[in-house]
Order: C-alpha cells, then sequence, then structure tokens
C-alpha cells in the first residue's frame, strides 16, 4: 500500500467513527422520537412541537429570545468595539476583560448576583421570561467579542476609516457603510453563536423561574419523553444548520472577493 | 487623453505656526508653510521629523495643540476631516475591499449626492486619467499594489479636492513600480492642476516630482527650495548631508571663500565667517584626474551604469567619494595614484 493510499484509507476511517459519534445519538433521538404506540412508526410527538400549548409558547420564547439578544448585543457591540479600535484603542484590554468575565463566572454565581437585579427589571418592565434577554446578551458577551473582534483585526479598520472621513463621510457613515460591511462575516458568526446559545440555555431560565424552551423540554421528559426528545432534536438540528450557513456564507464571500 | 478633466478648485494652503506635541515628544515645533494654488510641495524628511503629522492636521485626522491652518485665507483648524473636501492617499492600501474599483471612486461622489450617472461619468474619467479603465469591476484583491494606489488616487481626485493629499503614497510599492507610479503621480497633478503636500523620507522620490521640497528636521523646516537649489545650494548641515551624498572635507575659510584641498570655492550662506571647518562636497563636485602628480589613492570602484562611484583615500587619510562617468572610471585600478579636485561653485562649509 501506497503512502497515499493508506492516509485516504485512515481519512475515511476517521471520517466514519467522527459521523458515528456524531449522528449517532441524533439518529437515535429521531428514532426514540418517532416511536409510536405497539411498536409503529409515529409522528405525533413532532406534532406536539405546534399543538402543545405550553411548549409552543416557550419555542416563541426562546426564538423571540435568541432575536432580541442577537439585535440588542450587536447594537452594544459593534459600535463600542468599532468606536474602542479607532477613537480610545487603550480602553481595548478593558473592554475585552469586560466581555470575557462571563466566561469566568459559573451561570449559577451569576443567577445568585442578578436576581436582585430582575426584581427591579420585573418590576419596570413586567414579569415576562423576554426579560431573560438582558441576562443572555450578558452570557454571549464573551463568545459575540471574540467573532467580532477577529473579524475587526483582519481589516484595517484605521485606515479605511481615515479614507473614507476624508471622502466626506461622517461617523455614522464610517461605521454602518464601511467597517461593518468588511466585517459582516464576523457579525454573523457573532449572530449565529448568539443564537444557539440562547436556544440551547437551562441554566439560568430555570433557576429564574422562566419558562424557555429547554425548561420546558426538561419539564416534558418527566411526562412525555418522546415530545421532548424531538423537541431536542429540533433545536440542535436548527443551531446545527445555523452554523452550517455561517460557513458557507463566510466561504461565498471569500470567493467573491477573489482572495 | 481624449477626456477634458476638469481642473479643480486650486486651494492655496497656509500654516501658521503649527505645534503638536505627543507626550515628551515635539513632533511640530512651529511650522510655518505655504503652498501656492496648484503647486506641489513635498515635505522630506526622516521618521518622526513631524512630515505625516504636518500633513494630518492639514488633513483634519490630527489636531494641533497651536496654530491654525488656512486654505484659500479660510482658518480650517477646527473644521472636522469629513467637512474639508481634502483628497487622500494613504500609505497603508485603504480601497473599501467589499467595493468594487469604480464604486471606491465613486464612494465621496455618493457621499454629495451626486446622482448615479453623474457618478458613474466622473468615476470612468478618473479611472482613465489613472489608466485603469478596465479595472472599474474589479474588486481591490483583485489588484496589483501599484494599481491601487492609482485608484486611490482617481478616489481622492474625484471629489475635487482643494488640495491633495499624498502620505508617503510609494512606500509600499517595490522600486520599479515606485518609480513608475511617482511619474503617473506627478503627470496626473499637472493634468489637474490641484495643490498638492507630498510626503515622503525619500529624497530621490522628492527631488522628482516637487515644485518645491521642504525639508523637516525635529518638527521645523530647515529649507523649502526648489529641488535644484536645494541640492546645490543647502541651508544647513542637515539639509545638505539628508538630501544626496555629501563629502566631509576640512576646509579653511577667510573672507568669502574657502580652501579646499588647495583650491578656493565660494562660501554658501550661512556658512562659518573664519576659522577651520567641514566643507560639504558633491561627490559629482569631485574630479579624479589619474597623474603623475597626486594626493590621493584608489580604494574602490562601484559602478553604478552610466557613472561609477569612486572612493579615494586622500594622503591624510581622509576617505572621499566621486562620482564620474564610468568611462573615465574603469581605467582606474585599486591603490592607483590619483589627483582629487573639487570643482563646485560654491560650498557649505560647517562647524567641525
Amino acid at each position: 500500500m501506497t503512502t497515499s493510499v493508506r492516509f485516504r484509507v485512515l481519512r475515511v476511517m476517521l471520517l466514519a467513527a467522527f459521523a458515528v459519534f456524531f449522528f449517532g445519538p441524533l439518529l437515535a433521538m429521531l428514532d426514540f422520537s418517532t416511536r409510536g404506540a405497539g411498536g409503529g412508526r409515529s409522528w405525533d410527538a413532532w406534532a406536539n412541537l405546534v399543538q402543545d400549548p405550553e411548549l409552543r409558547s416557550a419555542i416563541v420564547t426562546s426564538l423571540l429570545l435568541a432575536v432580541f439578544t442577537v439585535v440588542l448585543s450587536l447594537v452594544l457591540l459593534v459600535p463600542t468595539m468599532i468606536w474602542v479600535r479607532l477613537r480610545v484603542p487603550w480602553a481595548g484590554r478593558l473592554l475585552e476583560s469586560l466581555c470575557l468575565l462571563p466566561l469566568t463566572i459559573p451561570a449559577l454565581v451569576i443567577v445568585v448576583g442578578i436576581t436582585n437585579v430582575y426584581q427591579w427589571v420585573t418590576y419596570l418592565l413586567g414579569d415576562s421570561a423576554l426579560n431573560l434577554t438582558f441576562v443572555y446578551v450578558v452570557l454571549v458577551l464573551p463568545y459575540a467579542y471574540r467573532s467580532l473582534d477577529s473579524a475587526l483585526s483582519s481589516i484595517d479598520a484605521a485606515t479605511l476609516s481615515e479614507a473614507a472621513r476624508s471622502l466626506g463621510a461622517g461617523w455614522f457613515t464610517v461605521i454602518g457603510r464601511i467597517i461593518v460591511p468588511n466585517i459582516w462575516t464576523g457579525v454573523l458568526s457573532a449572530a449565529f453563536i448568539s443564537v444557539a446559545l440562547v436556544l440551547g440555555e437551562f441554566t439560568v431560565a430555570s433557576l429564574l423561574n422562566y419558562n424557555n424552551m429547554q425548561v420546558v423540554i426538561n419539564l416534558l421528559g418527566k411526562s412525555d419523553a418522546n415530545t421532548s426528545v424531538a423537541a431536542s432534536l429540533a433545536a440542535l438540528v436548527f443551531a446545527f444548520v445555523l452554523l452550517m450557513l455561517l460557513s458557507f456564507v463566510g466561504r461565498s464571500r471569500r470567493d467573491a472577493e477573489g482572495a | 487623453m481624449s477626456t477634458v478633466v476638469r481642473t479643480t478648485t486650486e486651494g492655496a494652503v497656509a500654516f501658521r505656526g503649527l505645534h503638536r506635541h505627543y507626550g515628551e515628544v515635539r513632533a511640530l515645533d512651529g511650522l510655518d508653510l505655504d503652498l501656492a494654488p496648484g503647486e506641489m510641495v513635498v515635505l522630506l524628511g526622516p521618521s518622526g521629523c513631524g512630515k505625516t503629522t504636518a500633513l494630518r492636521i492639514l488633513a483634519g485626522l490630527d489636531v494641533a495643540d497651536s496654530g491654525s491652518v488656512l486654505v484659500n485665507g479660510k482658518d480650517i483648524t477646527h473644521v472636522p476631516a469629513n467637512k474639508r473636501g481634502m483628497g487622500m492617499v494613504f500609505q497603508a492600501y485603504s480601497l473599501f475591499p467589499h467595493l468594487t474599483v469604480a464604486e471606491n471612486v465613486a464612494f465621496g461622489l455618493k457621499l454629495r449626492g451626486d446622482d448615479r450617472r453623474k457618478r458613474a461619468a466622473r468615476a470612468g474619467e478618473m479611472l482613465e486619467l489613472v489608466g485603469l479603465s478596465e479595472h472599474g469591476n474589479r474588486y481591490a484583491s483583485q489588484l496589483s499594489g501599484g494599481q491601487q494606489q492609482r485608484v486611490a488616487l482617481a478616489r481622492a481626485l474625484a471629489i475635487e479636492p482643494a488640495v491633495l493629499l499624498l502620505d508617503e503614497p510609494l512606500s509600499a510599492l517595490d522600486a520599479k513600480v515606485r518609480v513608475q507610479l511617482r511619474d503617473e503621480i506627478r503627470r496626473v497633478q499637472l493634468e489637474v492642476g490641484t495643490t498638492t503636500l507630498f510626503v515622503t523620507h525619500d529624497q530621490e522620490e522628492a527631488l522628482a516630482v516637487a515644485d518645491r521640497v521642504g525639508v523637516m528636521n525635529n518638527g521645523r523646516l530647515d529649507q523649502v527650495a526648489p529641488p535644484t537649489e536645494l541640492y546645490a545650494r543647502p541651508a544647513t548641515r542637515f539639509v545638505a548631508e539628508f538630501v544626496g551624498l555629501s563629502n566631509r572635507l576640512r576646509a579653511e575659510v577667510d573672507g568669502a571663500g574657502a580652501t579646499v584641498l588647495g583650491g578656493r570655492i565660494p562660501l554658501l550662506e550661512g556658512s562659518l565667517d573664519h576659522g577651520t571647518g567641514m566643507a560639504l562636497v558633491r561627490p559629482e563636485a569631485v574630479s579624479i584626474t589619474p597623474s603623475g602628480e597626486a594626493n590621493a589613492r584608489v580604494v574602490a570602484v562601484a559602478f553604478l551604469g552610466p557613472f561609477s562611484r569612486v572612493q579615494c583615500r586622500l594622503e591624510d587619510g581622509q576617505i572621499i567619494l566621486a562620482q564620474v562617468p564610468s568611462s573615465a572610471a574603469m581605467h582606474l585600478a585599486q591603490d592607483q595614484p590619483v589627483q582629487v579636485d573639487v570643482q563646485a561653485d560654491a560650498v557649505l562649509v560647517v562647524e567641525d
């Protein structure tokens, strides 16, 4: 056997092992969630995703939370990071450590600390699971920061903005029409990772007594395991599709620029 | 060229007593400079001399601690960069990567509200001016460095700037492209007639394109003069040594002249008025005669194409460089005795 053939065999074997490892549980979940009474196949559990009022509203809540978290975190982070990079570079380190801080604090500790704050939030905004947006923005900060930071590092933001300024662009134009389009892959990846994180979040919602998708899936698991597994699988596949989309978007942009 | 390029508004620029400190470092220490409408002035100096700071203050990208900047008599010291109407080309590649070449050139026009047809026409005109008409639909990543800087030039000129600012636009390019683009920039500037401030540390570049060159040293202008005058009549020791090569030869000064290697040469303004000093002599003002009566020996000959640079050691041990036609230098051998003379119209003699 030549080296190249050996490599190819090894590659196929590795791929197969990875596929079993990765798809095995997913297939098992699909199998379990479609088991009907008396050994037949049934899509009842999947139908429950939209028919069970509690689960349906939890899914809607989680999707809305994902959208709000993405919007709020990007609105906060994108202009701040660009501004810091262009105008107050000495604050870069400070911003970085602030953004990475949530990684080092266990969710449990965050919840204990945040409960008092949330009494005010509920007092001001009413008691809604969507209030979780605020704590989720904090949780996704490290990931969003990393994505945006690496995108910003890949362009010469200072020179591009100076060029745009000399051509008559104000700061809003510089950020909106020059910098953001050039860090768009970073913005997308921040958004998709945030979505995946929010859809999978259980601890904080559960401890703060809000019903998001994962909390309801967990509750359902005790009474209707099939539906809870169907919901988990749907959430996983959704997040997976998002990440796939992300890598395709990144690739097609690079192709378009012919780099 | 068939297209008639509209002449841009020619701005007269004046720097008045500019000071700029970065902590302890004095980047600008009282800079005064005037640019006549349509003139190209090159600021030349070593890194850290303040030339880029001066340009960035004119662009509005940096702020002076004190002093003012005037364009056509109007004080623009406190006008933000995006309201100044200055076209700028940067040292780093600065094309917007997400826009095509044509969109890049039209960017400034779009911001000021020109309609689509007008933008396209002007962008086409500008790309033709820099010889890149065929490349309008490409992206920056598909262009060479030299092409990118030409597009950047077209983009800067598209907005009909009052002043064109060039911040070391050639230093990222390789030698051959640098010379080509340098001449191209001068051609375009003469064609459109825009007042231009060009900043560089490359003296050859400065001498080749400028109407006047300003040599900067420690935040001040040592001399502002047309290239030929700057070269032939340097005002200070720094200028003489920074621009071109200079021999440093012992000289005796008395009255209006200096004695260098036994010959009498008139003094330039700014020289010592008496005593012993160092005469700064260009290599091309040094002649070499292979003869019996010799005052030096050949150390080495460097062939530079049409000219050769000959290094000689004088009897007292001083080394002197001479630039002579290669046809004359090819007969020189190492260690050959030669007669070295200085044949300058005038010479700057400074304290040793």
